[in-house]
């Protein structure tokens, strides 16, 4: 069984933001308009995070991208009362959001605030959306799920075409729009791949590690000369 | 024993039988705060939730603190109703009926509170249909609704012997008093049995009554938040919940002995008695709070103090010191000594109590929300007019439902201030006696 994760390389991200608009577009973000995101209620399953640099301080800064980070023992899925959030197989954290109601129980519990809310009926279906990915309606909570759609829809054309299906068919929307090829994706468990590689690099790390959330999204640090 | 007619009877039971204009007024006026929550309620259901003040990352703010606060305030009633039985503390007599229904009525509106924190309402058969238990809202489901079924078993049972004199002599509602009154006709046999099943319930009511308000605090401290993943929240809700308990129940007996007139049953003692209890329970609340902020600032983990520095001295510095002088300051000062004018020092005291026990609730909902971990823009939480409504509609559903409920039902219970008269004097008396030494028939 596979084992979906992801690196950003620190050191090649410029902040760009391709990632967060792919994003978007990809997955039927809504745009929720300028009254709402004065009122911080902007949803964002990528997040281009900013810090100012400890070592340069004020003159440098970090941008740290920030997707759900699946972790393997997920604080969110355990609070959940209607078992609408779950890691599944692949270690991919789901969220069903017809069962979803609405009580916010996991975004209290995600230390990386990766969870989102709809506040109010931020869209409906309509024309120039994706058609692969649900349209979510108010009241519920929404995530990122690494493209999940692409993983299912790349499976179907193994299958339809009577091949093995190739992890290297599955990528996130995120990772391809990268002009700077600051994210890896792939299969953690396949010890060959790019993203194990990168993953055992001594760059790497991963956000609030000591927490014990096992995140699948792996960070490689900035500069080696600072590193 | 009913043609032997009390004269207590009547007092208690003119509540039932004669209505003023100031039970209209008082309808009236609740009713209106009723209308302000049905209206926010029916708005908040049709735009969604946003139209509180709710946002990224603060998703929970007034709907959780009223919830953790209502939930708190139904342990008045019950839990300190069943110690005093148990205890057999004679004073209770008066009061533990208008603790018991203080229970039974918020803990409706505490429950009510997360389906009104809900964003799809509509989907709230969920939990009994795909239930987790792992989570801990199943936990207060279970909890809560284990605490309702005992509670409301327990209001009922000591009410059974009034609701037996009400139909026998009231000439309104004959139906609904002869089927709730059981067949009572107070035999000694019916009298041993009710005894035996009250003191059942209040056994069994305790341990209810404390897993309630542990599980209440483990929604925040199963987290790994900070300043919400802690070992003492368990304890310390109960604590405050008892605190705040006692103090809504204190007003809510001050309110009734001057609407009907009780001061012949809930005499000064019975306040002194009270405000002393509530005095060892601000000390209790403060060494709690102490231990914890304590742990967390010596601690000094950078997450921990994020929160912990905005409530001392950040943006939320105005709630936490007004926390600390309503919780503690002012009770300490007016519950010292209750030697004079004690009615009113302790209604000080109470509705400082009530304030301050609100804004810890909100002092734990809060600013953990507002700092997150990652670097996000931090984000102010503040009300709109919705949650305003429906906390005011929330307490208003509270008062109403009790004002009903006096007119239905005697609010002091007659059998049990007749049985303190009549048996409970001579039984007090020997069990006195059998304290101490030097009794002849002991030395043999």
């Amino acid at each position: 069984m596979a084992l979906w994760g992801m690196v950003i390389d620190l050191d090649r991200c410029t902040g760009c933001q391709a990632c967060v608009m792919a994003c978007k577009a990809e997955n039927n973000v809504p745009a929720v308009g300028v009254k709402e995101a004065k009122r911080e209620r902007v949803i964002s399953w990528m997040q281009v995070l900013t810090e100012t640099d400890e070592e340069h301080h004020g003159t440098k800064m970090r941008f740290i991208p920030r997707p759900c980070l699946q972790c393997d023992d997920p604080p969110c899925t355990k609070v959940c009362p209607v078992y609408a959030t779950f890691r599944n197989p692949e270690g991919i954290v789901g969220q069903i959001y017809e069962r979803c109601i609405g009580c916010r129980f996991c975004m209290a519990a995600c230390p990386y605030n990766a969870k989102y809310f709809n506040w109010h009926t931020y869209q409906k279906e309509g024309p120039g959306q994706n058609p692969d990915v649900s349209v979510r309606e108010k009241g519920v909570v929404e995530k990122c799920t690494f493209c999940h759609h692409r993983l299912q829809k790349a499976r179907e054309r193994a299958l339809a075409e009577k091949r093995q299906f190739d992890p290297a068919e599955y990528v996130t929307a995120c990772t391809e729009a990268c002009p700077a090829q600051a994210i890896v994706f792939g299969d953690l468990s396949d010890a060959a791949s790019e993203v194990s590689r990168l993953a055992r690099s001594p760059r790497a790390f991963r956000l609030q590690e000591e927490l014990g959330t096992k995140p699948k999204v792996i960070y490689l640090t900035e500069g080696e000369e600072s590193g | 024993m009913a043609d032997a007619r009390d004269p207590h009877e009547d007092i208690l039971l003119a509540p039932i039988e004669h209505t003023g204009p100031g039970f209209y007024w008082a309808v009236a006026f609740l009713s209106l705060l009723i209308l302000w929550g049905t209206v926010a309620y029916w708005v908040q259901f049709t735009e969604g939730l946003g139209v509180t003040g709710l946002h990224q990352p603060v998703g929970w703010g007034f709907y959780v603190t009223n919830f953790v606060f209502f939930i708190g305030i139904s342990h008045a009633g019950t839990l300190i109703s069943a110690i005093l039985r148990l205890s057999k503390a004679e004073w209770r007599r008066p009061i533990t009926r208008m603790a018991e229904v203080i229970t039974c009525m918020v803990i409706f509106i505490g429950a009510g509170q997360i389906l009104v924190d809900l964003g799809r309402p509509d989907r709230m058969m969920n939990v009994i249909y795909y239930g987790r238990y792992q989570s801990p809202l199943l936990w207060d489901a279970t909890s809560i609704s284990a605490y309702l079924t005992a509670s409301l078993t327990y209001l009922y049972l000591p009410m059974i012997p009034d609701i037996a004199i009400l139909r026998d002599r009231s000439e309104k509602r004959k139906l609904l008093y002869s089927v709730l009154a059981l067949g009572w006709s107070g035999t000694e046999r019916q009298h041993k049995v009710l005894n035996r099943a009250i003191a059942i319930m209040a056994v069994l009511v305790i341990p209810i009554a404390v897993s309630v308000h542990s599980v209440v605090s483990f929604v925040f401290s199963m987290t790994l938040q900070p300043s919400w993943h802690s070992t003492i929240f368990g304890p310390y809700f109960v604590v405050g919940a008892i605190f705040s308990g006692i103090a809504g129940l204190i007003l809510t007996m001050i309110i009734f002995r001057k609407a009907y007139k009780l001061q012949y049953y809930l005499k000064p003692i019975h306040f002194r008695y009270l405000g002393q209890l509530l005095l060892i329970m601000a000390l209790l609340w403060f060494y709690f709070t102490f231990a914890e902020y304590l742990t967390g600032y010596y601690g000094a983990e950078p997450e921990e103090m994020k929160v912990f520095w905005a409530k001392f001295t950040g943006p939320f510095w105005p709630f936490f010191w007004t926390m600390v002088l309503c919780n503690f300051v002012i009770p300490l000062v007016c519950l010292a000594s209750l030697k004079a004018h004690t009615v009113g020092k302790v209604m000080i005291a109470s509705v400082a109590i009530v304030v301050g026990m609100w804004l810890e609730r909100f002092i734990i909902v809060v600013p953990t929300l507002s700092f997150p971990r990652l670097p996000f823009p931090e984000g102010v939480y503040w009300p709109t007019w919705v949650e305003w409504g429906e906390t005011a509609g929330s307490f208003g559903l509270f008062a109403l439902f009790y004002l009903l409920f006096t007119k239905f039902f005697p609010i002091i219970s007659i059998w049990e201030i007749r049985e303190g008269r009549e048996t409970s004097v001579k039984e007090v008396e020997e069990r006195i006696r059998s304290y101490l030494p030097g009794d002849a028939q002991e030395k043999a």
